[in-house]
C-alpha cells in the first residue's frame, strides 16, 4: 500500500498483529482470503485437503495486522485470525523487508 | 394468558361459525390468521373482535397460504393458533397444512364447505372437501378431521380440535359445512373450569447441547419446545431426524413418515368418535356426517315407521375412519347407506371396510342444498328389500 | 488447527506451526478459548457436525451467513430469543446451519411463518434469510405485504440473479440479456429492483451490499436488527456454478474482483436509481433508514382500545 504522504502520528501509532488460524479441511479453495488480505499475507497452497481442494497457506505471518477481512470473506469458516498484543510502533522496529516472514 | 373470563359460559343462540370462534377461545386459542372467503368469514369477524379484548391477536393475511403459515410460526411462538377457510382456500392451504404435519406443529384449520370446483357455489353447502382434507396435501401422512353438524358440535369440535392438535401434534382440520356454519342454534358454552384442556408437552429437561427435539415419546409425539426458549431446534419441512436436521436418505425417510402416520393409527381409539342411533339389530345403517347426518334423520325416521330396521352410524371424527367399527357392522347388516353432498367420497371407505359383506348405497349429490330426505329414503327401503 | 489432521497437513502447515510455537506465550486479546483449542469463532453458532455446508466453490451464500452470525452478536440481542426463518432455495438452506432457534418453511413462506412467530411472541427477534426467487417471487405477495405492515424484522435477501438450487432457472431478478436454463437466448424480462420495491411497499430500512462488503455487511446487519420495523438487506452474491458460467462471469473471485471494482458506494439514494444490468456497475449503500409505528405496537394500542370500548 502507498501513501501518498506519511500520517504525522504514524511513529506513534501501534500496528495490532494478528496469528492466521486454517481449518484446512473445511477449505473449499475459493481464494477468497489470498486475493482480499490486504497485507497478502496468505498464498494459495501447493499441497491438497482431504477434499481435494488447495487451501491457503500463511507466507508472510509477521504482515498479518489482525484486520480479520480473511476470517469475513471466508465463505467456508475455514480461517480465522486472533489478534496478539499490538506491536511497537514501527519507528522503535527494524526496518521492514519483504522476506520477513517469507518462505 | 387465558383467563376463565374469556370464555363465554352460559347458553347463546349463534351461529356454526361463531360457535366455532368461541369453541376456539375456550380452547385457548389466542392467535388467528385468515383471509375473508364465503362461507367462512363469520369465523374471522367474530375472532377480529374478540381476540384484541382478551390479549390474543388477530391479523388478516394476504391470502390462504399466508394464513396456513402463519399459524404454523405462531404455534412455534407458544400460542394455539388456528385460521378459517373454505374451498378455494383450503386448496391453497394443502401445501403448508403438509409442513404443519411435518414439522408436528399444532394448529386447528376450519374449512366451511362450500360447492366446487373451483369458485363453484360459495353461498351455498357442499362436502366435498372430505378427501381432499384426507389426501390433499402432497406424501403420506395421516391426517385428524372432526364434521360437526350443528352449531353446537361446531363449539364442541373446534374445542375438542386445538386438544387434539396440541396432543398429537399436527394441524387438526374442522370439516363443516355452509348450512352448520351459518345455522343459529342454542349453543351451551360450559363453565370454564368444567372445560378440559390438552396442552403440548414440554421438554422434561432445560436446552442442552444434545437436546433432540423430534425424539418421540411412547406415544410416538415428540414434547415440544416454543421458539425463544433456549432451546436452539431446527425445524425444517425437508426429511428430517430427531435433531430435526435434514436428512436425505430412504431410511430417514422411512423412519420420519412411519412415525408420522403411526402416531395417529397407534392412538385411533383415543381420536376416533361416532355418535350411534339404533345400531343394534338394524337391517340398514346409514353412515352421514355434518349436514347430511341430519338431513338423514328425517328418511331414518320415515323408513322406521314402514317397519325398516333402520339406525345411523353419524361419523364425528372422519379421519382417522371407523375401520373396525363399520367392519363389525357390515357383518352385521343387509347395507349401508351413505348420503353424502359430493358424487361419491366417504362411500369408499364405507365400502372398502365392509368389504363384500353387505351392500353399500351412495345417495350422491353435488351440493347447492341438502339431499332430499325422499331420495334417502328410496335408498334405505331399496337395501332393505 | 483442527483435531484429525493428518501428516499431509501438518506438512503445508509448517510455516503456521512454527508461529503458533512462537506466540503460545502471549495474550490472546479476544477469544482465547478457540485459539485453544483450534475452533473458528462462530463455531458455537453453527450447528454441530453441519459444516461443510453444501454450497459450491466460490459462492458467496457462506459469506452471508458469516455476516449474519457476526452481525447479530454485534446487535447485541439475546441470542435464545432469536429467531431465524427461511424458505426454500440455496439461501433457504442458512436456517440449517445456525444453531439458534431456526425455521426452514416452504418456498416463499417464510415471511407469513415468521410473521405469526413474531407476533405470537413479541419478545423474539426475527430474521428471515431467503433468496430473491423465494422472496420476489413465489413468495413476492408475502413480501410487499409484510413491509407495508411494518412487522418488526429483519429480511436478508441474497440476489444471485437466478434458481441456483434448481440448476440455475430465469429469476424475477435476472438481468435482460443473462443467459440461464430457461432464458437460453437471454433473458427478455425485466427483473425486479429490489430495494425499490421493498422500499415502495414501506420497508424503514433498506440498505444493499455485496458480498465483498463484508464488514458494511456485518455492520448493516447490526444496525437493521436493532432497528424497529421492517428492515431489508438485499446482498448481492455471486453464483459462479450456475449464473456466471453461462453468463461467462468467471469463477467465484473473479466476481469478488468485479464486485471490487464495479460497485458504487452511494448511502441515502432513492433506490430506485439503483438498478441493475449484467455486470454493470452496481450501486451499494443505506438506501433508506426511517422510523415508522411498527406493527406490534399498533396492534397493542388498538387492544388497548378495544379493550377500553367493551367495559
Amino acid at each position: 500500500m502507498k501513501y501518498w504522504r506519511e500520517p504525522l502520528d504514524r511513529g506513534r501509532c501501534e500496528v495490532p498483529k494478528g496469528k492466521v488460524t486454517i481449518i484446512d479441511k473445511r477449505c473449499k479453495g475459493c481464494r477468497f482470503c489470498v486475493e482480499f488480505c490486504p497485507r497478502k499475507v496468505l498464498e494459495v497452497s501447493k499441497g491438497f485437503n482431504e477434499k481435494g481442494y488447495h487451501p491457503p497457506e500463511i507466507a508472510r505471518p509477521d504482515d498479518c495486522i489482525a484486520c480479520g477481512f480473511c476470517e469475513l470473506v471466508c465463505p467456508d469458516f475455514a480461517i480465522f485470525v486472533d489478534q496478539q498484543a499490538s506491536c511497537p510502533p514501527p519507528a522503535a522496529k527494524a526496518p521492514k523487508t519483504q522476506e520477513v516472514g517469507a518462505h | 394468558m387465558s383467563r376463565a373470563s374469556d370464555v363465554l359460559s352460559g347458553e347463546h343462540f349463534i351461529n356454526g361459525n361463531t360457535a366455532s370462534a368461541e369453541g376456539a377461545i375456550a380452547a385457548g386459542c389466542r392467535f388467528f390468521a385468515g383471509y375473508p372467503i364465503t362461507p367462512s368469514t363469520e369465523v374471522a369477524e367474530r375472532m377480529s373482535r374478540r381476540l384484541p379484548q382478551i390479549g390474543g391477536t388477530f391479523i388478516q393475511m394476504e391470502d390462504e397460504l399466508a394464513s396456513m403459515c402463519a399459524i404454523l410460526g405462531a404455534s412455534w411462538g407458544g400460542v394455539k393458533s388456528m385460521t378459517a377457510t373454505s374451498g378455494p382456500g383450503f386448496s391453497l392451504m394443502m401445501e403448508n397444512f403438509g409442513l404443519g404435519v411435518m414439522t408436528e406443529t399444532p394448529s386447528v384449520i376450519v374449512n366451511v364447505m362450500r360447492g366446487g370446483p373451483s369458485t363453484g357455489l360459495p353461498t351455498l353447502a357442499a362436502q366435498a372437501d372430505v378427501m381432499q382434507a384426507r389426501w390433499g396435501t402432497h406424501g403420506s401422512c395421516d391426517v385428524i378431521a372432526l364434521a360437526p353438524s350443528s352449531p353446537q358440535e361446531m363449539f364442541d369440535f373446534t374445542l375438542r380440535a386445538f386438544n387434539l392438535s396440541e396432543r398429537y401434534r399436527l394441524p387438526v382440520m374442522v370439516l363443516s359445512d355452509e348450512i352448520v356454519g351459518h345455522m343459529t342454534e342454542k349453543v351451551v358454552i360450559p363453565p370454564a373450569e368444567g372445560i378440559e384442556l390438552f396442552d403440548r408437552r414440554k421438554p422434561s429437561e432445560p436446552p442442552s447441547e444434545g437436546y433432540l427435539p423430534f425424539e418421540p415419546g411412547p406415544d410416538l409425539v415428540p414434547p415440544m419446545a416454543n421458539a425463544g426458549e433456549g432451546y436452539h431446534m431446527h425445524v425444517t419441512g425437508l426429511t428430517h431426524d430427531e435433531r430435526g436436521y435434514p436428512i436425505i436418505t430412504a431410511a430417514a425417510q422411512t423412519k420420519l413418515v412411519r412415525r408420522l402416520c403411526e402416531k395417529i393409527r397407534q392412538n385411533s381409539r383415543d381420536i376416533i368418535a361416532c355418535t350411534e342411533m339404533e345400531t343394534d339389530g338394524a337391517e340398514v345403517v346409514v353412515v352421514s356426517y355434518g349436514i347430511s347426518a341430519r338431513t338423514s334423520w328425517k328418511a331414518i325416521r320415515a323408513a322406521q315407521r314402514g317397519g325398516v330396521k333402520v339406525g345411523q352410524l353419524k361419523l364425528d371424527t372422519l379421519w382417522p375412519f371407523p375401520e373396525e367399527r363399520v367392519r363389525a357392522l357390515a357383518g352385521k347388516v343387509r347395507g349401508f347407506v351413505v348420503p353424502e353432498l359430493n358424487m361419491g367420497q366417504m362411500v369408499y371407505e364405507v365400502e372398502r371396510c365392509a368389504a363384500g359383506q353387505c351392500r353399500t348405497r351412495l345417495v350422491p349429490h353435488p351440493g347447492g342444498e341438502t339431499h332430499d330426505p325422499a331420495d334417502i329414503l328410496a335408498a334405505i327401503r331399496e337395501v332393505a328389500a | 488447527m483442527t483435531e484429525g489432521h493428518d501428516e499431509h497437513d501438518l506438512q503445508h502447515h509448517n510455516g503456521s506451526s512454527s508461529v503458533h510455537r512462537d506466540r503460545s506465550g502471549t495474550v490472546a486479546l479476544h477469544e482465547r478459548h478457540h485459539r485453544e483449542t483450534g475452533e473458528h469463532p462462530l463455531d458455537h453458532l453453527l450447528r454441530p457436525g453441519r459444516i461443510p455446508h453444501i454450497w459450491c466453490t466460490g459462492c458467496g451464500l457462506g459469506v452471508v451467513l458469516t455476516a449474519y452470525l457476526n452481525g447479530i452478536q454485534k446487535a447485541g440481542v439475546d441470542l435464545d430469543k432469536v429467531a431465524i426463518v427461511s424458505g426454500i432455495g440455496c439461501t433457504g438452506r442458512i436456517a440449517g446451519y445456525i444453531n439458534l432457534d431456526s425455521f426452514h418453511t416452504t418456498h416463499g413462506r417464510a415471511l407469513p411463518f415468521a410473521t405469526g412467530l413474531k407476533l405470537a411472541n413479541p419478545e423474539l427477534k426475527v430474521s428471515v434469510i431467503s433468496g430473491d426467487g423465494d422472496l420476489f417471487a413465489i413468495g413476492g405477495n408475502h413480501l410487499i405485504h409484510a413491509a407495508r405492515r411494518n412487522v418488526d424484522m429483519l429480511v436478508l435477501c441474497v440476489n444471485n440473479f437466478n434458481y441456483g438450487m434448481t440448476g440455475g432457472q430465469v429469476a424475477p431478478t435476472t438481468p435482460v440479456t443473462a443467459r440461464t436454463q430457461t432464458s437460453p437466448y437471454g433473458c427478455w424480462e425485466h427483473p425486479f429492483n429490489l430495494p425499490y420495491v421493498a422500499a415502495a411497499s414501506g420497508a424503514v430500512y433498506v440498505a444493499r451490499w455485496t458480498v465483498l462488503h463484508a464488514r458494511r455487511l456485518v455492520e448493516s446487519v447490526a444496525e437493521a436488527v436493532r432497528h424497529p420495523g421492517f428492515s431489508f438487506i438485499e446482498v448481492i452474491s455471486q453464483c459462479p456454478t450456475n449464473f456466471d458460467r453461462p453468463n461467462k462471469g468467471g469463477e467465484g473471485i473473479d466476481l469478488m474482483h468485479f464486485y471490487e471494482k464495479k460497485t458504487v458506494v452511494k448511502n441515502g439514494i432513492d433506490p430506485k436509481e439503483a438498478d441493475i444490468g449484467l455486470y454493470t456497475p452496481i450501486v451499494c449503500g443505506k438506501f433508506v433508514d426511517q422510523s415508522k409505528p411498527t406493527y406490534d405496537s399498533c396492534y397493542t394500542n388498538m387492544c388497548t382500545m378495544a379493550r377500553g370500548g367493551k367495559k
